[in-house]
């Protein structure tokens, strides 16, 4: 017990172990607000989507050299957010197909372009650490800490601004728009956010697992509550703590962080479904 | 005066026409039931008097001081809605957005005005109780209590005792009959044409032909007595 306080302790020294730490934490609380609604609104596997769409948006700027990855990311999974969640009877694909074709679509074209065009000497490397994130939240430079800060934030502080809204349009969405809710605007603007909880996360768990963060906490929370507001802010809490744990053991035990992570919060579903069918 | 008028409606998705020329009023305390077969128009009816879809001719006029959003509505149950971990007192509370501007939080009074309406519908008790652990008609009291809080004059119920057992329709059907002695004007969409005639005061029979009037007036009309023959000819069958 002591060699491992003593082993965190020296790591803690490292300023990029308490970026990755901070910036951890917040992408888990901003990624698991939304879980709810998009499993409720059978959205689960929206995460994966659009972390395939990024991953094929940051081939893109791989290729073409651009520093800043962020520039080309955000707006193309933004792009793709607004038009898978776009709920409208217009849509020629329907749901759950038109997410599996952008997703592995974007998926394949992403690693083909890498492949074809790639400068870099190390092509696995790169798109392994892509997919399932195993380094680079331990390179995040400042600037990217406190941009994911500033995102955060704002997630949250939208999140609870229009969190009775929220609640409204997933519960019922028929009802919302015949009391004059503005429908069409707050899914816009909900799918705008979740892109970027979505890139945000990609630099924690890499673009394979961020389903997982998204779902799991949401799917743990349902497990035990029975109220709304108490289902978010379990889920939030399980989520904080899910990750604060899985990157505590990736340090220690010298695992993936994401996977490692991920791992934790399967975990945690298994003991909330256990307590939930104890309860009932 | 009337509180809504339709005037000459043509309903229908762009451009396609389902049904044209509808005459029909409603007055304060009226219970009006909208019966027809499937695909006659009746959820697009519904929802052009929402605001929802807009009209492709004619128009609605809203009388004393009412409009589009003084509609309390209660729509049919959603898949989502089953698994949903909400609390009956979360739900209740959402129908007290309908307002204008914007505020992020309930006021005091609007959790009052769920107390009450809850009180109403007799699920006071269950405000804690988590909405997909209740019963079919519990359920429906939730979200006729929620369409109240959003709006006190006019409720638009579509297909209310949908998927509900035969005794707990009955209790539906007479709570809603409660309210409109109250003197909240009710409007019903039906398949149940039998049970229609019962409660309601006027009868929107929309489709190939139309008829609209005092209940009356369409247990004598052919249309009526076409329908009515049918529907208690089939009964008699099972019988």
């Amino acid at each position: 017990m002591g060699e491992m306080m003593s082993k965190l302790s020296y790591y803690m020294e490292f300023p990029f172990v308490r970026y990755a730490l901070i910036v951890g934490v917040l992408i888990a609380l901003c990624s698991s607000l939304f879980g709810a609604t998009l499993v409720l609104k059978r959205f689960s596997f929206i995460g994966d989507g659009l972390a395939h769409v990024a991953f094929g948006a940051m081939a893109i700027a791989a290729v073409l050299d651009i520093t800043n990855e962020m520039t080309v990311v955000l707006p193309i999974t933004i792009v793709c957010a607004v038009l898978l969640l776009r709920t409208g009877q217009n849509t020629i694909i329907k749901g759950d197909a038109a997410i599996a074709m952008i997703s592995v679509g974007a998926l394949g074209f992403g690693y083909l372009i890498m492949n074809l065009f790639s400068t870099s000497s190390n092509l696995t490397g790169d798109v392994c650490s892509t997919l399932f994130g195993s380094t680079s939240i331990l390179t995040l430079t400042t600037k990217e800490v406190w941009l994911s800060v500033i995102l955060s934030v704002v997630v949250v502080v939208f999140f609870i601004v229009y969190y009775n809204r929220i609640f409204s349009l997933t519960f019922d969405e028929n009802f919302a728009r015949a009391t004059g809710m503005k429908v069409e605007w707050y899914n816009l603007l909900t799918a705008v956010v979740i892109a970027v909880i979505i890139v945000l996360a990609m630099n924690l768990v890499g673009s394979l697992l961020i389903s997982a963060l998204v779902i799991f906490p949401a799917l743990s929370a349902m497990r035990i509550f029975q109220s709304y507001k108490s289902v978010i802010l379990f889920s939030a809490g399980i989520s904080v703590v899910c990750a604060l744990l899985g990157m505590l053991i990736s340090i220690l035990a010298g695992t993936p962080v994401g996977s490692t992570i991920v791992a934790v919060d399967v975990a945690g579903f298994a003991i909330c479904y256990i307590i939930g069918r104890a309860r009932s | 005066m009337a509180q809504i008028t339709c005037r000459d409606l043509t309903l229908g998705y762009d451009n396609e026409v389902i049904l044209k020329g509808l005459d029909f009023t409603v007055n304060s305390g009226d219970y009006l039931c909208i019966v027809g077969e499937n695909g006659s128009g009746k959820s697009t009816l519904m929802k052009t008097i929402l605001g929802l879809t807009p009209p492709l001719g004619g128009e609605i006029l809203w009388g004393e001081g009412l409009d589009v959003n003084a509609i309390g509505y209660l729509p049919q149950q959603t898949l989502v809605q089953r698994d949903f971990p909400a609390s009956v007192r979360e739900i209740v509370l959402s129908g007290c957005q309908n307002r204008p501007g914007f505020r992020a939080f309930y006021k005091p009074e609007d959790r009052r005005k769920a107390d009450r309406n809850m009180e109403r519908m007799g699920i006071l008790d269950m405000a804690k109780r988590c909405y997909r652990d209740l019963s079919g008609g519990q359920q429906q009291r939730v979200l006729l209590a929620r369409a109240l809080c959003s709006a006190e004059k006019v409720l638009l119920l579509d297909e209310p005792v949908t998927g509900l057992d035969p005794k707990i329709t009955q209790e539906m059907y007479e709570l809603i009959q409660g309210l409109n002695e109250e003197g909240i004007t009710i409007i019903m969409i039906s398949h149940d044409v039998e049970e229609a005639v019962r409660y309601a005061s006027h009868i929107l029979h929309i489709g190939k032909h139309v008829f609209f009037g005092p209940r009356e007036e369409y247990i004598q009309s052919d249309i009526g007595k076409y329908f009515l023959l049918q529907e208690g000819g089939a009964s008699e069958w099972e019988k």
